[in-house]
């Protein structure tokens, strides 16, 4: 059981003749949790949406170690007639998004309810006539939702409409929501990005308490810095498309490499 | 300040005067006269007038403290959507009252009002199908009418070629109908919004074109008739035609033509009584939450894990299906369809139906489906002003009540135990007991 969850190999995304990302390659252990980080316009989110399936990788492998065994994301996708993007989530892969897609005019559990179709009984005939089944179903999902709304101190915001909320609530709902899915592997696209310092906080924490106390396996896209020491397991680094270091964080920030490409490089060290 | 309000109402009235005098000049300053025409740019004027006088005033009351109030609140009721607190009363009194008296309403109505019930109930039943595909799914269907013409032809030709009588075609229409929707709509379900309205429009009009035109099959422009229904084997007619025993003789009452109506308006009551209750059930359903979530933003949706396509298709079907079922009665009701009956007029019409409402509320499609079928028959005097009042309803609409007129009220869940405490064994967490 020491393979890793998700193994990105020699992954290269085009689009046109603008290379996005340039054989990437990491993994994301079992457990952890991974950040990927670096400068604007290095090719996070375009990696990110390559591992949840939004896009298809030009070259290489993503593979998702479940317990179906080994995964391809790419062929999930482009599997005929019924291939696409919803296939990575069953797969066990759940996201959030850098600007919040809640359904607005839907309430606060009925997102988390959208998030749990695979569980809750779909069937046409036993919904209209409310079958013990459905009725059985229905009341384990929404116990299940606001069992997730408790593990994001948002019980108070259950029958409310999701727009309403406060920014930073919104932010924990979509986590919430993409917990729903039941996912082996949650990626977070800067789950910071917009709160202010104490929220931030508190998001820390709701993340490693995923970690801790429900072996979840995290991969975080961010850019406060603060919040990736503090929380990450593993850091890998992107710049240009390509993975410039890769390694514990206290490794990463001591990393040349990764000094020069926030902070620019003198002009010695050029000419040197 | 006084003066500049003056100068600002000034300029606009003489905006209102010259956009309203450039619209109103060529239509009714000009009147057609044989091959010539004839000036009467005067009422041009004096109606252009009329408007910047309207214009004025209207800012005017806007600017007092009453115009304020109203504007206000008219703003106010214009937000959409509201989640119920789950201590609202249960309504199950006035919907078996409701009940009852629909059920009741043919023992007091003359046979014309129930004709006009009739069609309420069948504009009822296409607005509440419509609705699943536009103010539930948020797929803009252009061509409504043409799964009612599925259905409609369905008995029409059914019977004609191979027997079907009301009660089979009552059950295959709803089928064949969403067959029709499924084959329609699989190919471009993948696209965005505009495609599928620019598809469904043309769908509609391949439908009407071919009932048009195909006419050894259909009949073309003459139309098909429709038997009349049957009940059990008894028939609704003086003498019996289709080989069964006419009612009244069967139970030895004088013979009314009116049975045949009051036995439709009853089905079909039910049948609506049915979908409605379907529909309502399919807001708390994780078919009918997909599909609202969909509405809402895709993108999200697929990230959850939502098939996108075989969602909006099962939404397409189902709408298809009861708009194939509402064809069927307006066929039987007809007693004859003919292509004239499945215009583009009439999707839209099914449409304004579903945007009056309100995208999305039961309550309000069936409030506009019967006002929008109704009112005309009141109106009768001002028939020719129809259209122009239905022009003027909508654009009121859209200024006042752009959300329809009934809002949306989404239901309220909550867990089967108490609410804090159990959450769970795993949640044992600082923040949940701070």
């Amino acid at each position: 059981m020491n393979a890793p969850l998700l193994d990105v190999r020699n992954v290269t995304m085009r689009f046109g003749g603008i290379v996005a990302n340039r054989n990437v390659s990491f993994s994301v252990a079992r457990g952890s949790v991974t950040a990927l980080i670096g400068p604007n316009g290095a090719g996070k989110t375009t990696m990110f949406n390559c591992i949840t399936g939004f896009y298809r990788a030009s070259e290489g492998q993503i593979l998702l170690n479940g317990p179906a065994g080994q995964q391809d994301i790419g062929t999930l996708i482009t599997r005929p007639v019924t291939g696409g993007s919803h296939l990575v989530t069953r797969a066990g892969i759940a996201r959030t998004f850098q600007n919040i897609r809640l359904f607005k005019e839907m309430s606060v559990v009925e997102n988390l309810l959208v998030a749990q179709h695979l569980v809750t009984a779909n069937n046409l005939v036993s919904g209209v006539f409310r079958t013990p089944a459905f009725r059985r179903a229905e009341r384990e999902a929404v116990d299940r939702a606001y069992h997730w709304l408790g593990e994001m101190n948002l019980i108070d915001d259950a029958n409310r409409l999701a727009g309403e909320l406060p920014y930073g609530r919104q932010r924990r709902l979509e986590i919430a929501r993409a917990m729903c899915t039941g996912p082996r592997l949650i990626c977070l696209d800067e789950p910071a990005a917009g709160l202010n310092p104490s929220e931030t906080h508190e998001l820390s924490e709701v993340i490693q308490r995923l970690c801790k106390q429900h072996g979840q396996t995290v991969l975080v896209i961010e850019h406060d810095m603060g919040l990736v020491m503090r929380i990450s397991d593993h850091v890998v680094v992107l710049d240009h498309g390509e993975v410039i270091s890769d390694g514990r964080p206290e490794h990463v920030a001591n990393d040349p490499a990764v000094i020069a490409a926030y902070l620019g490089v003198s002009e010695e060290e050029v000419e040197a | 300040m006084e003066t500049n309000r003056i100068l600002t109402l000034a300029k606009q009235a003489l905006l209102t005067f010259t956009v309203s005098l450039i619209l109103f000049a060529p239509i009714s300053g000009l009147v057609l006269e044989g091959f010539g025409f004839r000036n009467e740019l005067v009422r041009a004027v004096l109606l252009a007038a009329l408007v910047a006088v309207g214009r004025v005033v209207l800012s005017v009351v806007g600017m007092t403290a009453l115009g304020r109030k109203l504007a206000g609140s008219a703003a106010r009721n214009g937000g959409g959507v509201i989640v119920m607190t789950g201590n609202e009363k249960s309504p199950v009194l006035i919907l078996a009252l409701l009940f009852a008296a629909g059920l009741a309403l043919p023992f007091f109505a003359d046979k014309y009002f129930l004709g006009i019930a009739i069609l309420a109930l069948i504009y009822c039943l296409l607005g509440l199908g419509l609705n699943i595909v536009v103010g539930l799914a948020g797929l803009l269907d252009l061509g409504f009418v043409a799964f009612y013409a599925v259905g409609a032809y369905l008995l029409a030709l059914g019977y004609q070629y191979l027997g079907i009588g009301f009660w089979s075609a009552l059950i295959i229409a709803p089928f064949l109908a969403g067959l029709c929707g499924m084959i329609l709509a699989f190919p471009v379900l993948k696209m965005h919004g505009d495609y599928l309205a620019i598809v469904t429009l043309g769908f509609g009009e391949i439908i009407r074109l071919v009932l048009n035109n195909w006419l050894e099959f259909t009949g073309g422009p003459n139309g098909a008739s429709v038997p009349p229904p049957t009940v059990l084997g008894l028939e609704f007619t003086r003498t019996a035609k289709q080989g069964g025993v006419p009612l009244h003789d069967y139970f030895g009452i004088a013979y009314s033509a009116d049975y045949k109506f009051w036995f439709i308006y009853l089905v079909l009551f039910l049948v609506v009584c049915l979908v409605i209750y379907a529909v309502e059930r399919l807001r708390v359903m994780p078919l009918g939450r997909m599909w609202e979530a969909l509405r809402e933003d895709e993108i999200a949706c697929r990230s959850l894990g939502v098939n996108h396509v075989f969602t909006k298709l099962t939404a397409f079907m189902l709408g298809a299906s009861t708009g194939g079922l509402a064809g069927v009665f307006f066929a039987v009701h007809q007693g004859f369809v003919n292509p004239t009956s499945f215009t583009f007029f009439e999707s839209a019409l099914i449409l304004a139906i579903v945007v009056l409402g309100g995208l999305g509320s039961t309550v309000g499609v069936i409030a506009a489906a019967l006002v929008l079928t109704i009112l005309p028959e009141l109106l009768r005097d001002f028939a020719e002003y129809r259209v122009l009042i239905f022009g003027v309803l909508m654009v009121a609409m859209m200024i006042w009540k752009p959300r329809g007129l009934v809002r949306v009220r989404r239901p309220a869940f909550f867990p089967s135990t108490a609410p804090r405490g159990d959450t769970a064994p795993l949640s044992v967490s600082p923040e949940v007991a701070r």
